[in-house]
C-alpha cells in the first residue's frame, strides 16, 4: 500500500471519516496518478463530497491517511493543505457573489500570494473566454455554468497540480456541460493537471475518466478504467438507466 | 417628473393620503393626547395643533418620496433595455456617490467656522463623529467580516478605561496613551474571537452580547480599580501636544503661544478635530485593508467560509484580525470619550450603545463606508432633533428604521466598490445586486 501511496499523486490509504455518530466513509482507499484524471461516482448521500473534504481535512479523518505526493497530509489544518498544490472546486460552486469575478479569482490567488496573477488570469480567460467579457461583474449575478466556470477558474488560479473537482455539472444544461468537461480535458492533456472528479453524470465522466471509483454507503465498491465500468452490467443498472444525460 | 405625471400623480397622492391617515390613527392618541396630573388623576389636554403637523408632515414627506421613487422607477425603464451585461451607466448617482464622500468631508473640516455654528453644534458634530468611527470600526467586523457583533460596546469601554487608568495612575499623557489603549481593546478583541470562533450567525451575536454584559458588569462591581458606579472621574483633559488649554491664559498654554485670546472655544474645536482625524484614521485604514489581502480574506470569509476555507484561508486568522481590529478603533473611540468627558461610568457601555452603533452599520448598508457615515449623521442627528419629543423619539426612530428596511434593504448606500479592477475601472453590475433581497 504505502509503495502505491510513495508514486501516487494523491493516496487514501483506508479512511473513516464521520460526523458525530453518522459515519459517512467507511475504510475507504483510493490513489490519483500523476497526470490522470479520476472519476469517483455514486448514489446522493454515499459520501463523495465527504471524500473530497477529508482530502481537505475538513473533516479530519477518523482513521486512515491521506498521502499528497508521498507526503502524509492527515490531520493538518485545511488552510496549509490547500497550500500543497491541491485545489478544490467544492460542491455548489460557492462562488463570492458579491464581489467581482476578477476580485473572485484574486481569492483563488491568495495561497500564491498575488505571484504571476496577470499570467494566471490570461491563462483562465483563454480556458473559459465568457469570464473574461464579464470580469467586473459580481459573481452572483453570473449565470449557473458561468459561475461553475467561475468556481474552476478560481481554483485553478492556485496553480493546483491535483484538482479536486466536486460535480461541476450540477444544474447545467448539457452543452455547458459538454464544454466544462472539455475544458477539464484540455487542462489535463494540456498542461498535466490531474483531476479527481466526483460526479452525477456517470456517462460523461466515465467517458471522460482514466479510471473510475464507485462509492456506495461509504464503501468502495467497483472500481476499474473508465470503459470497463461503463461496460458493467451494475454500474449501468445503478447509474445510467434511463439514458446518458 | 412630468413625465411620470397623470396615472402616476393620482397614485402618489392616494398613497401619501394613506399614510397620512395612518399617521392620524397612530398618532391620535400618542401625539394628540398629552396626560397632566390635576389634583390626585390625570386630565387629558388636546393637541390637534402639533397632530396636524405631524399629519401633515408625514403627507408631504409621502408625496416626496413617491415622486422620487416614480422618478426612480422611470430612469429604470429607460436604461432596462440597454444590454443588461456590463456597464451600468455611469449617470447622476455615480456623480453623485464620487462627491458625497468629499463634500462629507470639507463639510466637516470647515464646521467650526461656519458663520452661525455655536459650542452646541461642535459638541454635537464631535458626538456624532464619536459615532462614525464606532460605526467604521464596528463595520469592520459586522459590514465586511460579516461576524454579527452585538457586544462591540465592550471595547469602547475597555479603551475608555484602560485611558483613565493610564492616565490617573501611570499619568501617561494622552498621545501616549492613545496606542496603549488601541492594544488594550485589540488585545481583548482576540480574547472575544478564540471562544465565538465556531460560532456563526444568531450564537455569535448571542455569545457577543454577553461578553458586552460582562465587561460592563465587571466594571460596575470591580470598586477597586474602576470605582464601580461611581465611575471615574477627573480623567485629564488631552494637551494640544504638551500645551494645555487653560482660561487663565499665559506663558505655557495653548492660548499664550499663539497668542490667543483664552476661551473655552478652544478645546472644544480642538476635541472636534481630534475626533475627525480619529474617525479619519478609521476610515483610511479600513479603505486600505480592504485592497489589502487581510481585507479581501474578511469579505471573503463574509460570502462563504467553506470556500474560503478551501481557498487556502486560515479562518482563524481571518476571525482575530477582524475582531481585533474592530476592537482596536473602539479603543480609541473609547480612550477619545473618557479625555473629552473627562468622566466615565458603565452607565456610558450598556447594550442599548451597541445596538445603536450596529443600527448605524446596518442602515448605513453593510460594508459602505459613506452610508454608515450618512447613517451616524441621520440617527444621532435625528435623536437631537426629535429631543423635545422625549418619549416619542425611540418611536420615530423604530418606524425610520423599519421605513428604511423596507424601502432600502440593503441600507442607505447598497453598492459595493470592487476592491480590485483592471487598469480602466469598469463600474457594473452593482444595480442587479444591490436590489435584490437576501
Ligand atoms: N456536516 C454534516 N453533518 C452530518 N452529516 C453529514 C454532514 N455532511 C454530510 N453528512 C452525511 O454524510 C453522508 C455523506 O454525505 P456526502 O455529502 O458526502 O454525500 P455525497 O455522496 O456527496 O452526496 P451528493 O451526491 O448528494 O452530493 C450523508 O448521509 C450525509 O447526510
Ligand atoms: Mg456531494
Amino acid at each position: 500500500m504505502s509503495a502505491a501511496a510513495n508514486g501516487a499523486m494523491l493516496a487514501v490509504e483506508d479512511v473513516t471519516t464521520a460526523y458525530g455518530a453518522i459515519v459517512a466513509l467507511r475504510g475507504v482507499s483510493l490513489t490519483v496518478g500523476h497526470g490522470e484524471i479520476v472519476t469517483l461516482i455514486g448514489a446522493n448521500g454515499a459520501g463523495k463530497s465527504t471524500l473530497m473534504m477529508t482530502i481537505c481535512g475538513s473533516p479530519a479523518p477518523r482513521e486512515g491517511r491521506v498521502v499528497l505526493e508521498g507526503r502524509d497530509i492527515t490531520g493538518w489544518p485545511t488552510h496549509l493543505i490547500m497550500r500543497q498544490g491541491l485545489a478544490h472546486a467544492p460542491e455548489g460552486r460557492r462562488i463570492f457573489p458579491r464581489m467581482t469575478v476578477l476580485e473572485n479569482l484574486r481569492m483563488g490567488a491568495e495561497v500564491l500570494n498575488g505571484a504571476h496573477f496577470d499570467q494566471d488570469l490570461e491563462k483562465v480567460c483563454a480556458l473559459f473566454p465568457r469570464l473574461k467579457e464579464r470580469l467586473g461583474q459580481r459573481g452572483g449575478t453570473l449565470s449557473g455554468g458561468e459561475q461553475q466556470m467561475l468556481a474552476i477558474a478560481r481554483a485553478l488560479m492556485s496553480r493546483p497540480r491535483l484538482l479536486l473537482l466536486d460535480e461541476p455539472s450540477l444544474g447545467l444544461a448539457p452543452m455547458v456541460v459538454r464544454q466544462i468537461f472539455a475544458a477539464i480535458r484540455d487542462l489535463n492533456r494540456e498542461t498535466g493537471l490531474t483531476v479527481l472528479l466526483v460526479e452525477q453524470n456517470a456517462y460523461h465522466a466515465l467517458r471522460l475518466a482514466h479510471r473510475g471509483y464507485v462509492l456506495v454507503n461509504g464503501r468502495i465498491t467497483m472500481t476499474g478504467t473508465g470503459a470497463e465500468l461503463l461496460a458493467r452490467p451494475e454500474v449501468r443498472a445503478a447509474y445510467l438507466e434511463g439514458g446518458r444525460a | 417628473m412630468s413625465g411620470a405625471a397623470p396615472r402616476g400623480m393620482a397614485a402618489i397622492v392616494r398613497d401619501a393620503g394613506l399614510a397620512a391617515l395612518i399617521a392620524l390613527g397612530v398618532g391620535a392618541p400618542l401625539l394628540g393626547l398629552r396626560t397632566e396630573p390635576v389634583g390626585r388623576g390625570l386630565t387629558l389636554i388636546p393637541r390637534p395643533g402639533l397632530l396636524l403637523s405631524v399629519v401633515a408632515a408625514v403627507f408631504v414627506g409621502r408625496i416626496l418620496v413617491g415622486l422620487f421613487m416614480a422618478q426612480r422607477a422611470l430612469r429604470r425603464r429607460v436604461i432596462s433595455p440597454a444590454p443588461r451585461a456590463m456597464l451600468a451607466p455611469p449617470g447622476f448617482r455615480s456623480w453623485l456617490g464620487r462627491a458625497a464622500g468629499p463634500a462629507m468631508l470639507a463639510f466637516a473640516l470647515l464646521l467650526p467656522f461656519m458663520p452661525g455654528i455655536g459650542r452646541y453644534e461642535i459638541d454635537l458634530g464631535t458626538l456624532v463623529l464619536t459615532y462614525v468611527m464606532l460605526g467604521w470600526g464596528l463595520n469592520i467586523v459586522v459590514g465586511l467580516a460579516g461576524l454579527l457583533d452585538l457586544g462591540y460596546v465592550a471595547f469602547y469601554a475597555v479603551g475608555a478605561y484602560s485611558y483613565a487608568l493610564l492616565a490617573k495612575h501611570l499619568e501617561i499623557g494622552f498621545w501616549a496613551a492613545l496606542p496603549l489603549t488601541g492594544l488594550c481593546s485589540a488585545v481583548w478583541g482576540i480574547i472575544l474571537g478564540f471562544p465565538v470562533l465556531r460560532l456563526r450567525g444568531d450564537y455569535l451575536a448571542i455569545v457577543t452580547l454577553a461578553f458586552g454584559e460582562i465587561i460592563r458588569i465587571v466594571l460596575l462591581n470591580w470598586v477597586g480599580l474602576t470605582g464601580g458606579p461611581n465611575g471615574m472621574s477627573g480623567i485629564p483633559r488631552p494637551s494640544f501636544f504638551g500645551l494645555p488649554f487653560s482660561m487663565a491664559g499665559g506663558e505655557g498654554t495653548f492660548a499664550g503661544f499663539f497668542g490667543l485670546e483664552p476661551s473655552p472655544l478652544h478645546r472644544i474645536i480642538f476635541l472636534y478635530y481630534l475626533i475627525l482625524a480619529l474617525a479619519l484614521v478609521t476610515n483610511f485604514v479600513t479603505i486600505r485593508l480592504r485592497r489589502h489581502p487581510i481585507g479581501r480574506a474578511w469579505e471573503a470569509l463574509r460570502e462563504d467560509e467553506v470556500a474560503s476555507r478551501a481557498l487556502g484561508l486560515s479562518v482563524v486568522a481571518v476571525k482575530l484580525t477582524a475582531f481585533a481590529t474592530g476592537a482596536l478603533f473602539g479603543g480609541f473611540a473609547g480612550a477619545f470619550f473618557a479625555t473629552r468627558q473627562g468622566f466615565i461610568s458603565p452607565e456610558s457601555f450598556t447594550f442599548i450603545e451597541s445596538a445603536l452603533i450596529l443600527a448605524i452599520v446596518v442602515l448605513g448598508g453593510m460594508g459602505s463606508q459613506i452610508g454608515v457615515a450618512t447613517a451616524a449623521v441621520v440617527m444621532i442627528g435625528g435623536f437631537e432633533l426629535f429631543r423635545d419629543l422625549e418619549q416619542f423619539r425611540m418611536l420615530v426612530f423604530g418606524l425610520a428604521m423599519v421605513a428604511i428596511m423596507v424601502w432600502r434593504p440593503r441600507g442607505l448606500v447598497s453598492s459595493r466598490e470592487p476592491s480590485v479592477a483592471l487598469g480602466a475601472r469598469k463600474m457594473v453590475g452593482a444595480e442587479h445586486v444591490a436590489e435584490g433581497r437576501g
